[in-house]
């Protein structure tokens, strides 16, 4: 059983700066034909300072924690069990290359169906710039396969 | 910043463009894995994957939700993205091409704005839906 003493525990905060070449890879990987993602002068010519970060990056991003393994471990939940449950992505401001994001995570609840044969965590991650603004809050549910 | 104009009379009802991938491979899992920094082994790693009980290795949930990413970002732009969610209902196999849609479903004013919530999904060639969620973009 997940320890719900854990409800509202903060992770250890981070800053993660956003590279050029991770984003061009992620737009190939994907199939993303837009220029914008992957060209610096398409970018310039749409407006932006440099290559977005496209909607879902930021998820890839959270997960270069220094210590990816915090929650898991601190919850004693094995990687072979879980699953992805629900994503959401709420967006406060763009975020482009050269840019330095910080992550601020927060175990916003964990609960359990089927008797416990499944538990769920919800991560609430509230993500800032090098500036101080909100760039977006991500919600993700995590889903624990027991037995 | 240059804005892709957005047709003034956008209904509830109206469809993005959709588009079907090719067939999910081992190879497309291994780009993403190195892409987005997911180093779960469950979705490269047969023998990983078998001794956590599953039949063989399967796509990433977020290599599909970046697939609607996709279908927003080509419908307007993405700074025009106020909110945008799925649930992950099923699992996402090996082989199965993915066809990624959308429909708007309600046109509102929210913060000065005028925005529409659309409905999207992703679906293999059966039709069985794999990811579900909504979205919000700002219309002007």
């Amino acid at each position: 059983m997940l320890d719900r003493q854990y409800i509202g525990h903060r992770l250890q905060p981070y800053s993660v700066p956003v590279e050029a070449g991770r984003l061009r890879f992620f737009a190939k990987a994907v199939g993303e034909p837009n220029p914008i993602y992957r060209d610096e002068a398409a970018a310039r010519l749409a407006g932006h300072p440099s290559l977005p970060v496209p909607p879902t990056f930021l998820f890839c991003l959270e997960m270069e924690s220094p210590d990816p393994g915090e929650m898991r471990r601190l919850l004693g939940v094995d990687i072979a069990r879980i699953l992805h449950g629900e994503q959401r992505f709420t967006y406060h401001a763009m975020a482009h290359a050269g840019d330095v994001l910080t992550f601020e995570q927060r175990i916003a609840d964990l609960y359990d169906k089927k008797g416990g044969a499944l538990e769920f965590i919800v991560r609430e991650t509230r993500v800032s710039n090098q500036r101080g603004e909100h760039v977006a809050d991500l919600h993700c549910v995590t889903v624990v396969r027991n037995g | 910043m240059k804005l892709q104009s957005i047709q003034p009379g956008i209904q509830p009802g109206e469809t993005l463009p959709p588009f079907t991938t090719e067939p999910i491979s081992r190879h497309l899992l291994a780009m993403y894995l190195g892409a987005s920094g997911d180093l779960n082994p469950i979705h490269v790693d047969i023998d990983f994957a078998r001794k956590a009980g599953m039949p063989d290795v399967f796509a990433h949930g977020m290599l599909s939700m970046a697939w609607l990413g996709r279908l927003l970002v080509n419908w307007v732009p993405q700074e025009r993205i106020r909110d945008f969610g799925v649930r992950f209902t099923a699992i996402t196999q090996l082989g199965e091409r993915i066809t990624c849609s959308g429909t708007v479903t309600e046109v509102f004013e929210a913060d000065g704005e005028r925005r529409a919530r659309l409905s999207i999904q992703t679906a293999n060639e059966q039709g069985q839906v794999k990811l579900s969620g909504d979205a919000v973009v700002a219309l002007s």
